[in-house]
């Protein structure tokens, strides 16, 4: 196998940047550091889009990589992506170039540490989704959480300490009791009673391609010429076919589940994620809701799902004296809580006569992730494409959000509802951006979000109609607090005088901004580029997860019972 | 033509796009900005013209079956959404199959042993398809009909819209939105699938957000749009849930691929709740929601706070019959499920009279027309739900006429009075605005349903068929409450033009609305509590510049301007008083004669079977004929097949509609007993007990004509006595029937308990959600932290002075290491936890890994 130097080179290339930032620019040349520094950003972007080669109809782990790193305990230094990845870690570039665009002028303290931290952040989070070794996996998760902590702590508001120790603390909480599990399932690769019973053929769904096999037995070869296990994420997700239902797959699911869920967040998880938003400044609450979060529910798609497949369908030998009870109708329970809970805690902040904006979107943000969760544990088709085009959507839409909120508390430092509106008539640009994030984040047809709800809750409904009954009310819900936000900032006429002279969107703020509009837009209109990428992979998983659903490649089969 | 359809939805979009994207970066003037949505609404109604004439008319060899876009190229895979598992009515499929079965099965059986036949399992084995959504439009009867509305009517709004608007500041930000709206609502009816459909539904409710928000700087108005558009939302719960549905029934949203599979489906009789009827139900409350139905009619009455012309277009003409579109689109669905027909009947004529009522008592000229929509409104679900689809379309198209004349007939009037919208501030008008009074008077006429103006012929139409429905029991019930909401239509409706063009000029009396209606200024003074239109700045107000004329001045207008020249300097919002009406520019009465033409005779398209003798035919006009033109589209539930194309004209012709095929066709399948016995007399049936008594169908149609023209007229000779004849009789009679008239001058207090009942509490739900969350979850939370950081200082002295204590000789350097470490435990520096954290992992590393770092190092 040639080893692909891309997913390193994109990987590594924003801490080369730190380091040049680190060894050759002074603290006082701060127009320097953000320049290079957005430069640097937007040449990962370019970079990234190379791996928009990836080949959609083969899927699978392409762009693979594959180095000796510690024998001794047999992990490697091996990186792939699949298409879910790819789109991922494209918006992740995206986004980090327009944090970067984003504080030029809201960062005006300790540039050099920031942009320094932004980019050690960028690193650790494309590496999290190109790890396809759960060691190194497991590092970048747990290394993003450092440049996130002191972005926090640092440039953040009143509260940051405390927004910046509980979000650290609560997130390894989450990881730690994870790696217990990672640890478990790297003893069990060395289970030979067990591994034996792997097919070939599940290792062949699960890499997708060739390359991607012929890397996971390249990879066993070494691990036994050493008498170790491996940490190969694949060869893992096929050990989940023969993993049997017991106790040990719920826990081992529950270990993984709750690193996961904390970082999503799930109900009831969340309550670190309002308070970080509150405090960060806006480039770290664009990272922290457009990527950070994802990295929970990447890791429930790449994880949980493939690895403990009978876990994650329910499947009904675990019986207590309550009944049938699995982990699914607690996950999907909990998703639909956070759906709907969080709708109407964000609801609160318009509610209340001065309420904080930036809490709203973060509790929405709540909402929308659990629509992930719930198109992710639909277990079919539609409902895990779904899932998975709302990590990128809510990315899009929640990052435009808070970098709009961040643009209007720039000028006037506060982010308090009732200090505004009728805010259309001195910055109708602004409003214009606004109502159309406000409108994707509804769910919106030919929009976006609409996409991936309604597949998710497609997937949902064909699962059980009650759970897409009840997300859609939270839908509805949310429609009702977007709007009355809106209402409220932007309707009216202006009876606060320190409105009437604000100015609307600069050329800075509109480059960042469309961007961003124009993706929702062309997401909503023309979504099958992007489905394409994650059609095959997702169809691999909800192959592994339920090996009796039919995946059509060709013609729909209903005609004969017409 | 019909290849260049997918032109149609594109025009008014990039006029829009074209307006709203240049407009006012440009500086673009308002005769550009009206020539381009003007002009692009124009292009898209020929090419409609053009499109439905070579369908229909130019030999089109597949009439009268759909034609997409998709055939010739135009379209694209908009979502493909991966494997769908059809796991929804299954118990139907297998219905469906055990019947064909039992059938082949008895077919080869011989007589004798037919007897002891017994029925066969047959189970539904799990089933797979593709969700593929396209974008391609459709052309067919039904899209057709709702194209040449859209785009017509549409066209003569635009125009009326450019003198209307003139002098808005955000003109060009107007004619974006409306150029939007049309796009929205010709994808809505004519795409090809219920996704379609739905970007549609939610495209024009978007667009009737911003339009209602159009003066946003008025807090009702934002009120008002949002309210709209949340009502919607609720409604489009529903819609999207029917659409669920129907994927993981049928497996495809396609309409032809849907239908087809649904009309072998079997028939779910009244109380049977089989999945067609939880699919007719979702489709029903989406109609509900954007068709303002009961109980979710309530934004309509508010969504007047909008700019007039987008009241004429959207809450009147176009996307308020959104709803009838789409129930009639799913016919086939909602003729599965007799229930849901039954209920849809009757959700229509409640709402009818409900909002008919309220229509009586309402004193701004917007609010009485769109009381006066919803209860037309009803009028067509009422056609629907009884089974005659067509006539619903059918009434859709002449309430587009004759309801959006109105609607620019009122605007005019606002616009002629200087944004007066309170009736009791008018009167005596006709003198003034002649063009808008003639025009004003067909609209008048026709939706009393006078003969032989349009609303006659739908609306008796309506009323005959709900007599003689057999397909839904109640059907006498329907036609009772269907006539008297058509007689208070009659007085509410003549109650507006004796306010508005007749009678003496109060707009001359100053102050304006103390004395000039007495019932309802003492109604206000008694306190009965009303919160819509009496400040005078509620309603929708074109801003002209102080002392600017817009228009011709039409010479009785002129002569008033010289004497009370005064009034004319003052244009301020908030002055009412003497202020001269004036005829409105050509601009503006061109589309208003043009939609009285229309009024007058687009009734004729749909002459009905009771004048045979008089045409000739049943449905006199081939295809020009709007029964003849509709009925493929219609599922006949006797059949169980679409309507055939072009019946002859002989006996063999269907009636107006299915439901009449049933009723005919009932007492011979009877004997059959199979399938169409579900269609039953299962009530008590008015038409047919008259017909019993007569003997003569003919005679009957007639009865019910007379009985329904008697209807019209004696509300309009009511109408006429209260408010022309004896103008004392209003406040006398509002003071006998006070409760009543508090009812209905109140609307019911429908928004009051909406109000409470809904907003309130969900309002109140946030907060204990956000108390629970800040209080419960977080305080865990913090209650975590807190416990360990307590147990961490007991640990610390305990450490201090109870182990140091006793361990003091023994190990004092072991513990001068180690106390430090746990005094820095307590410092709150995450960093010292994450460093002890990450060791402590490092060691438990180690730990695990003992055996390999041992067999490593042997």
């Amino acid at each position: 196998m040639t080893n692909s130097y891309i997913l390193s080179f994109i990987t590594w290339l924003p801490a080369v940047g730190a380091i040049l930032i680190l060894a050759l620019m002074k603290k006082d040349q701060s127009s320097l550091i953000k320049k290079f520094a957005t430069a640097w950003f937007a040449l990962d972007f370019i970079a990234s889009l190379w791996l928009l080669k990836y080949n959609r109809s083969t899927g699978g782990m392409q762009f693979l990589e594959d180095y000796q790193w510690i024998p001794i305990i047999g992990a490697r230094y091996q990186m792939g992506v699949d298409g879910v990845s790819v789109l991922l870690i494209v918006l992740t570039t995206l986004l980090g170039a327009i944090a970067a665009l984003s504080s030029w002028e809201y960062i005006q303290k300790r540039e050099k540490e920031y942009y320094v931290l932004l980019l050690l952040l960028q690193t650790a989070v494309i590496g999290v989704f190109a790890s396809m070794d759960l060691f190194l996996f497991y590092l970048f998760f747990e290394v993003s959480l450092v440049p996130m902590y002191f972005l926090i702590g640092i440039w953040g508001g009143e509260n940051r300490l405390y927004a910046a120790i509980k979000f650290f603390l609560y997130t390894l909480v989450g990881s730690v009791v994870m790696l217990l599990g990672v640890l478990k399932m790297y003893f069990l690769t060395q289970d030979t009673a067990l591994t034996s019973r792997i097919s070939s053929e599940t290792v062949n769904l699960l890499a997708g391609n060739e390359q991607a096999a012929q890397l996971v037995s390249s990879t066993l070869q070494a691990a036994a010429a050493n008498g170790t296990g491996t940490f190969n994420i694949l060869y893992m997700q096929a050990m989940g076919s023969v993993l049997p239902m017991g106790t040990m797959q719920i826990l081992l699911f529950a270990a993984f589940a709750l690193g996961f869920a904390i970082k999503v967040p799930m109900f009831p998880f969340h309550t670190w994620l309002p308070d970080a938003h509150v405090e960060a400044p806006t480039a770290g609450s664009v990272i922290l809701a457009g990527i950070l979060l994802k990295l929970g529910t990447y890791g429930f798609y790449r994880f949980n799902l493939p690895m403990f497949p009978a876990a994650s369908r329910d499947q009904s030998s675990w019986t207590t004296s309550f009944g049938t009870f699995g982990v699914r109708s607690v996950i999907v329970f909990l998703a639909i809580v956070s759906i709907i809970y969080g709708a109407l805690a964000a609801m609160y902040f318009v509610v209340k006569r001065d309420g904080d904006v930036k809490k709203l979107v973060a509790y929405s943000s709540v909402s929308s992730m659990g629509m992930v969760m719930l198109g992710l544990f639909a277990l079919n088709p539609n409902g895990v494409n779904g899932g998975v085009m709302q990590m990128v959507n809510h990315g899009i839409y929640s990052g435009a959000l808070f970098l709009l909120v961040g643009i209007i508390y720039e000028r006037r430092h506060t982010r308090n509802v009732a200090e505004f509106g009728g805010l259309s008539h001195v910055m109708p640009g602004y409003a214009a951006i606004f109502l159309g994030m406000v409108m994707t984040a509804i769910g919106l047809p030919l929009l976006a979000v609409f996409i991936s709800e309604f597949l998710a809750l497609r997937g949902a409904f064909e699962a059980n109609p009650w759970w897409a009954a009840w997300a859609a009310l939270g839908i509805i819900l949310n429609a009702g607090y977007f709007l009355w936000l809106y209402q409220r900032m932007f309707f009216g006429t202006i009876d606060n005088p320190k409105n009437e002279r604000l100015p609307d969107l600069k050329g800075r703020e509109w480059a960042y901004m469309a961007p961003l509009m124009i993706l929702s837009l062309w997401i909503g209109v023309y979504p099958k580029p992007f489905l394409e990428y994650i059609q095959q992979p997702v169809n691999a998983v909800v192959k592994q997860v339920r090996p009796d659903y039919v995946i059509g490649e060709k013609e729909p089969q209903i005609t004969q019972n017409r | 033509m019909q290849k260049y359809i997918w032109l149609v939805p594109l025009l008014p979009l990039i006029g829009a796009a074209i307006n709203g994207l240049l407009g006012r970066k440009l500086r673009f003037s308002e005769r550009l900005i009206g020539g381009i949505a003007v002009g692009s609404v124009a292009l898209s109604f020929l090419i409609s013209v053009a499109a439905v004439y070579s369908y229909g008319f130019g030999g089109h060899p597949e009439w009268p079956k759909p034609y997409l876009t998709s055939q010739d190229g135009f379209s694209f895979n908009w979502i493909p959404g991966g494997a769908v598992s059809i796991n929804q009515g299954a118990e139907a499929r297998t219905q469906i199959e055990l019947q064909k079965q039992v059938e082949e099965r008895l077919a080869t059986m011989a007589p004798e042993e037919r007897g002891r036949f017994q029925s066969i399992l047959v189970s539904d084995s799990p089933r797979f398809a593709l969700l593929n959504i396209e974008w391609s439009y459709q052309l067919d009867p039904l899209s057709s009909i709702f194209m040449l509305i859209v785009t017509g009517v549409g066209l003569c709004i635009f125009v009326f819209a450019t003198g209307y608007m003139h002098g808005e500041a955000g003109f060009y930000r107007f004619f974006a939105y409306m150029g939007l709206f049309m796009f929205a609502m010709l994808v809505l009816v004519m795409g090809s699938n219920f996704l379609m459909m739905f970007v549609g539904w939610e495209g024009v409710g978007l667009c009737s957000y911003l339009l209602i928000g159009y003066y946003f700087d008025r807090q009702e108005a934002a009120n008002a749009s949002r309210k709209a558009f949340i009502t919607n939302r609720i409604g489009d719960f529903g819609f999207v849930l029917a659409i669920f549905g129907i994927i993981a029934t049928f497996g495809s949203a396609q309409y032809t691929d849907v239908f087809e599979q649904a009309k072998a489906y079997p028939i779910e009789l009244l109380g049977q709740w089989g999945i067609l009827s939880w699919i007719a139900l979702g489709l029903f409350v989406g109609a509900c929601g954007k068709s303002a139905q009961l109980p979710l009619h309530v934004w309509l009455p508010d969504a007047m706070a909008g700019p007039t012309p987008v009241s004429a277009l959207i809450h009147a003409a176009t996307m308020v019959t959104a709803g009838l579109y789409m129930v009639t689109r799913t016919n086939v669905i909602f003729q599965h499920s007799q229930t849901m027909l039954l209920v849809v009947a009757l959700v229509g004529a409640a709402t009818a009279i409900f909002a008919a009522t309220i229509g009586i008592t309402q004193n701004d000229i917007k609010k009485v027309l769109a009381y006066s929509t919803v209860s037309q409104l009803g009028f067509m679900f009422m056609a629907c739900g009884v089974g005659a689809f067509v006539i619903g379309i059918f009434h859709v198209m002449t309430h587009a006429f004759f309801k959006a004349l109105m609607f620019l007939g009122a605007g005019s009037v606002i616009h002629g009075m200087h944004h007066e919208q309170d009736m009791r501030r008018m009167g005596g008008l006709k003198k003034y605005m002649p063009y808008t009074y003639w025009t004003f008077m067909a609209g008048w006429l026709a939706i009393c349903g006078i003969i032989p103006f349009s609303g006659f012929w739908s609306k008796d139409e309506i009323l005959w068929n709900a007599a003689s429905t057999s397909q839904i029991p109640l059907g006498w019930l329907v036609w009772l409450i269907g006539t008297i909401a058509a007689t208070c239509t009659a007085f509410y409706m003549t109650r507006l033009m004796a306010m508005t063009f007749w009678g003496r000029e109060r707009f001359l009396e100053a102050p304006a609305g103390g004395e000039a209606d007495e019932a309802h200024a003492a109604a206000y003074d008694k306190g009965l509590t009303q919160h819509d239109a009496v400040s005078p700045a509620a309603g929708d107000r074109p801003r002209h510049e102080p002392g600017e004329h817009v228009g011709p001045v039409h010479e009785d207008v002129a002569h008033h301007v010289a004497t009370h020249g005064h009034a004319h300097e003052a244009h301020g919002a908030h002055e009412h008083g003497a202020h001269i009406p004036h005829e409105s520019p050509p601009s503006m009465w061109v589309p208003l004669a043009v939609l009285a033409l229309l009024a007058v005779i687009g009734g004729f398209v749909g002459i009905g079977p009771a004048f045979r003798t008089v045409t000739g035919s049943e449905h006199p006009g081939g295809r020009m004929n709007i029964v003849t033109w509709l009925n493929p589209v219609i599922w006949n539930p006797t059949t169980r097949e679409f309507n055939a194309a072009e019946g002859g004209h002989g006996e063999e012709t269907s009636h107006a509609a299915p439901a009449a095929d049933a009723a005919h066709a009932t007492p011979a399948e009877a004997d059959h007993g199979t399938g169409a016995s579900v269609y039953g007399h299962t009530g008590f049936n008015l038409a047919h007990s008259v017909e019993n008594a007569t003997h003569s169908e003919l005679a009957t149609e007639w009865i019910f004509i007379i009985i329904s023209l008697v209807a019209a007229g004696i509300g309009m000779l009511l109408g006429g006595l209260f408010y022309v004849w004896r103008p004392q009789l209003p406040a006398i009679w509002a003071q006998r029937l006070r409760p009543l008239y508090a009812a209905s001058y109140n609307k019911y207090w429908v928004d009051e308990f909406y109000g409470w009942a809904v907003t309130r509490r969900t309002m109140d739900a946030a907060r204990a959600v956000y108390r629970f969350d800040a209080g419960i979850v977080d305080g865990i939370v913090n209650g975590l932290a807190a416990l360990s950081r307590l147990f961490s200082r007991i640990t610390g002295n305990f450490d201090k002075y109870f182990v140091d204590g006793i361990v003091n000789t023994v190990a004092a350097f072991i513990m001068r290491l180690m106390s430090p470490l746990f005094r820095a435990a307590q410092t709150g520096f995450t960093a010292n936890y994450a460093l002890v954290m990450v060791l402590g992992l490092m060691v438990a590393v180690a730990i695990f890994f003992a055996r390999d770092i041992f067999s490593a190092f042997r």
